[in-house]
């Protein structure tokens, strides 16, 4: 069984961390100080973050005390350590995506989020690890080498946003940011064992996250519990001009009804997934079913068969937005230039040697796919594929408030166990993408522990905006989790013994 | 056997620049001949994780192109067009595809014929290369090259005609309609030396009389009117030399070189980019609602075939087409109208903004019109002798002034009618044979004579009034 972190205020998670120190009771300098002693502790064999900003931390954590001290309010997350994906960018610091090409790249600016993280008194702490531009279900196609799962070092945290689950899940830090273009905040928050969020596509501005595929990508929040995940969210959210998808609304309460229960909410177990899912997962997802049922829910299983559209309609309009996303790494303007005797040549250096094998596959899977005479085979019939699972889902929700799925195929698995076989490993995103060809809300609860003790994840899934109620009943599962299977944890080696905690 | 007519057949596509404030996708500057690459941002940088946001000015201004062009307005959407270009920062272009703003208009050219309009899209312009060295300016050999992307993202509108052009000489009143067009829409300087309008010509000849299009050429780089009409003539008879010995054409992109009045071939058809467009993800369709469409009316000035018409209403349709043209052209109509508003005659008025001004067209913008028509009053009153008026005009658009007093400084004022009779009398003394040859009728010694009088008076003597001195004494 897992250790649990406490007894430091750095434990408390998010909103508790902002109420101590808004009162006074914890300092944000004593907190962030805890979170890089953790860090130079466990980092190192983790490999959660791949650039740290301490000296930046403390100052800004010495400015939110002294905003205390002078009766200044610092914001809804004054003192709360955060890590960012490190495909969010962040004025003057390296902003690598895990890539050869864009390392050393320092932007000029920072994305929205981060401003708004900075603004709320948060306190960025580093740059998480990452699949290559988000390429992937492990942190293992990280050109700086892959993240290890806090819950057995052997395994891998899921991606591609392993670097900052991982973060969460060992207690580094109290909340983090990842994005979620097919299951890159879910999955890897069901492998470490912490709550992940995708939100609706335009909640949150993608300004300043380096793309992937603009039409799925969505920045989300990582965090022990689902309120504190909320309240993350609740920071980031909320229209931004700078973000044409980005939707009018203002940021949404999230927290005001987080604990009204789930009385009377008809809740769709999704039950397509069954086959291809592992029996730990899908029992979870049965149990968090019956447990919403215990709580006054009407829980009823539905057959939504266009959810097994997504992943291959995936696999076509993800790399194809790619081939276009990633053409500017050129060598011309920043990043790695490999000089060749003409610009083409140049180029084609600068591309074969700055992208690892994973990123140049998508691209020219994405760039075959555009490509003129194979356009409407493939993207085009793509993208009839992506309405259909965006009508069943609209279908499904005229019957259900939420629906309830598996949030992955397996737990954790050893590394190096799929980096052999790409299509393997991209069925690690099957329960997850539909969320984001539809552009709906979910969310994933860590539920129970396999028989090897590692956690697994249910997912809560509600229709676009449908972020409130999916976080109460996401909370309702929470509360009937068993907590052995949510971190933190301290790291730990498989099968061996458990560090004593505290 | 007669040797075979040849048909030119020719499409253009204009790219026009519009006169926004900012650019298409940023808050940077519009601006041409600032210091390079300081007018720019993350965003037209192309920078990782910036994102592109629509300027609702360039919607409105590609909209009134759109009305001016009388094309039905979509809702449209942004595509990307993806080919790797080291000017091109996001190594794709954000532009319309198969839904474009403006589709299936038509421009009416001053002789009548009518020109369809295929659609009038919106796109984002890209940097400028400057290669240094050994390739001759082009990429290919060059040392090293020099980006300025102080153009990458400025708002263009690219507008696509049918292939209802017949000649080279109509290509060229077509593009001087189609630039009359956006400046009097407001929606363009329309200047080709700064490179705010710029042609590319689809060519292809056919024997007169047969209905199919033979295959066509694309011809880049023509960057005057002067260069449309010289690249069009040389392609279309390099065509029709190919054609005629038997050989066929290869569809391709030719460049036009202005130094040798040549086009080479760029790339063939085989060459040519795979542009793989995919609607833009960072973007939300256009809808032209009544607000965008009332904001895009409001401001729009009167179109070309309206102030030819006006001008026509004035000095009448024969023999002044040409004049009209040119002034229309110039934007210097509004002067001719104005003169004519402050009392000058409305024919000489157009002759001397068409002859004259025309030659000084910027100035001339901004000429008087009450000075301007003063000064066409003391030449109609004879007052001033044409030529005396022609110097003035320079002058008047040089330093601006006073007709009058400008016409002193110069010594233009005119003799008296007793001065102008005592030089006749005194011609008619030296000359006696040449004055009999005038009273019999001979029309070349009567030039000879006002000649001999402009001569003694360096100019300043009033030829019409030399003439009736002289018919007076013919008796």
């Amino acid at each position: 069984m897992s250790e649990a972190r406490d007894g430091h205020p750095l434990d408390g998670g998010v909103r508790a961390i902002a109420e101590a120190v808004r009162s006074g009771e914890a300092t944000a300098v004593g907190i962030v100080e805890e979170a890089f002693r953790r860090i130079r502790e466990s980092d190192t064999e983790l490999h959660c973050f791949n650039l740290l900003t301490e000296e930046a931390a403390l100052e800004a954590a010495a400015s939110v005390d002294e905003s205390v001290a002078r009766g200044i309010d610092p914001g809804a997350l004054a003192g709360v350590p955060v890590a960012l994906k490190d495909n969010l960018c962040t004025k003057g610091t390296e902003t690598t995506c895990s890539s050869k090409i864009l390392q050393g790249w320092k932007p000029p600016y920072d994305a929205t989020v981060v401003s708004r993280l900075r603004a709320a008194g948060a306190i960025a702490v580093g740059k998480t690890n990452l699949d290559e531009f988000a390429m992937g279900s492990s942190t293992e196609n990280s050109a700086f080498g892959p993240t290890r799962n806090p819950w057995d070092v052997t395994r891998v945290p899921g991606g591609s946003s392993g670097g900052s689950s991982a973060a969460v899940a060992a207690g580094l830090v109290a909340t983090s940011l990842g994005s979620d273009t097919g299951g890159s905040i879910r999955q890897p928050a069901s492998l470490c064992g912490v709550v992940g969020i995708k939100p609706t596509y335009g909640l949150v501005s993608r300004y300043g996250l380096i793309a992937f595929a603009s039409s799925l990508d969505q920045i989300g929040t990582f965090a022990v519990e689902v309120g504190d995940a909320a309240a993350t969210l609740e920071v980031i959210a909320g229209h931004d001009p700078a973000d044409s998808t980005s939707l009018g609304q203002p940021a949404p309460s999230l927290l005001d009804r987080l604990f009204d229960g789930v009385e009377g909410l008809r809740v769709g177990l999704i039950s397509d997934f069954l086959a291809d899912v592992a029996a730990p997962c899908s029992k979870a997802a049965d149990d968090a079913g019956e447990a919403l049922a215990r709580a006054g829910a009407k829980v009823e299983q539905v057959s939504i068969p266009e959810m097994l559209l997504g992943l291959p309609a995936y696999y076509i309009i993800a790399p194809a937005e790619a081939s276009s996303n990633l053409a500017r790494y050129d060598g011309v303007r920043y990043g790695l230039r490999v000089d060749g005797p003409d610009v083409e040549t140049m180029n084609a250096r600068t591309r074969a040697e700055g992208f690892g094998p994973e990123v140049r596959r998508r691209i020219m899977i994405g760039t075959y796919a555009l490509s003129s005479g194979y356009y409407d085979a493939y993207y085009g019939q793509a993208q009839k594929a992506r309405t259909l699972v965006i009508r069943a889902f609209e279908a499904a929700y005229e019957r259900f408030d939420v629906l309830l799925a598996p949030t992955t195929p397996s737990t954790a698995f050893k590394l190096g166990a799929k980096t052999a076989n790409p299509i393997e490993m991209y069925l690690s995103d099957l329960c997850t993408i539909p969320s984001n060809l539809s552009g709906h809300p979910a969310v994933s609860v860590p539920f129970a522990l396999d028989p090897d003790g590692l956690p697994v994840g249910v997912q809560v899934l509600a229709p676009a905006l449908g972020e409130a109620l999916m976080l109460r009943v996401a909370a309702t599962v929470e509360a009937f989790a068993s907590p052995s299977a949510r971190g933190p944890v301290r790291p730990r080696p498989t099968g061996g013994e458990v560090e004593p905690g505290g | 056997m007669g040797e075979t007519a040849y048909e030119t057949v020719i499409g253009l596509e204009v790219h026009c620049e519009l006169s926004t404030a900012t650019k298409l996708f940023c808050a940077c500057a519009n601006q041409f001949g600032s210091e390079a690459n300081t007018n720019i941002c993350p965003v037209c940088l192309g920078l990782p994780g910036s994102l592109p946001v629509l300027n609702r000015r360039a919607v409105e201004l590609a909209m009134r192109i759109g009305e001016a062009l009388s094309c039905r307005i979509e809702p449209s959407i942004f595509h990307r067009k993806n080919y790797f270009y080291p000017d091109m920062p996001k190594d794709y272009q954000i532009s319309q595809y198969d839904a474009p703003i403006n589709v299936d208009g038509a421009l009416e050219l001053p002789d009548g014929s009518r020109v369809g309009i295929v659609r009038a899209h919106i796109e984002e312009d890209t940097g400028k290369t400057t290669h240094i060295g050994g390739g001759g300016g082009r990429i290919h050999g060059a040392d090293h090259s020099l980006v300025d992307y102080n153009r990458a993202g400025v708002p263009l509108v690219e507008i696509v005609s049918a292939p209802d052009i017949r000649s080279a000489a109509q290509a060229r009143t077509y593009v001087a309609e189609l630039r009359a067009i956006v400046i009097a829409a407001g929606a363009s300087d329309g200047r080709m030396e700064e490179g705010s309008l710029r042609v590319d010509a689809n060519v292809s000849v056919r024997p007169a009389g047969t209905p199919e299009y033979g295959t066509r050429c694309e011809v880049k780089n023509l960057n005057s009117l002067r260069s449309l009409v010289r690249a069009i003539e040389h392609e279309a008879e390099r065509q029709v030399a190919i054609v005629s010995a038997g050989g066929s054409i290869a569809q391709e992109t030719r460049h036009f070189d202005e130094n040798t009045g040549l086009t080479h071939s760029l790339r063939s058809k085989e060459e040519a980019y795979d542009y793989r467009y995919f609607p833009e993800p960072d973007l939300v369709p256009v809808v032209p609602n009544a607000e965008l469409l009332a904001a895009a009316r409001a401001g729009m000035g009167v179109m070309p075939v309206e102030r030819r018409r006006r001008l026509v209403a004035l000095v009448g349709s024969e023999g002044t087409a040409e004049q009209i043209q040119t002034v229309i052209e110039l934007d210097l109509d509004g002067l001719v109208l104005a003169a004519v508003g402050a009392g000058a005659e409305a024919r000489l008025a157009l002759a001397r903004t068409a002859n004259e001004a025309a030659a000084k067209a910027e100035g001339a913008r901004s000429l008087d019109p009450s000075a301007f028509a003063a000064l066409l009053g003391m030449e109609a009153g004879g007052k001033l002798s044409a030529t005396q008026a022609k110097t003035v005009l320079a002058e008047l658009i040089d330093s601006g002034g006073q007709p009058g007093d400008i016409a002193r400084r110069l010594g233009f004022e005119a003799m008296e009618s007793s001065e102008i009779d005592a030089l006749v009398d005194e011609l008619i003394a030296q000359h006696p044979m040449e004055w009999q040859r005038y009273q019999a009728g001979d029309p070349k010694v009567a030039s000879f004579l006002l000649g001999q009088v402009m001569k003694a008076t360096k100019g300043r003597a009033n030829g019409r009034l030399v003439t009736e001195a002289l018919e007076a004494r013919k008796g």
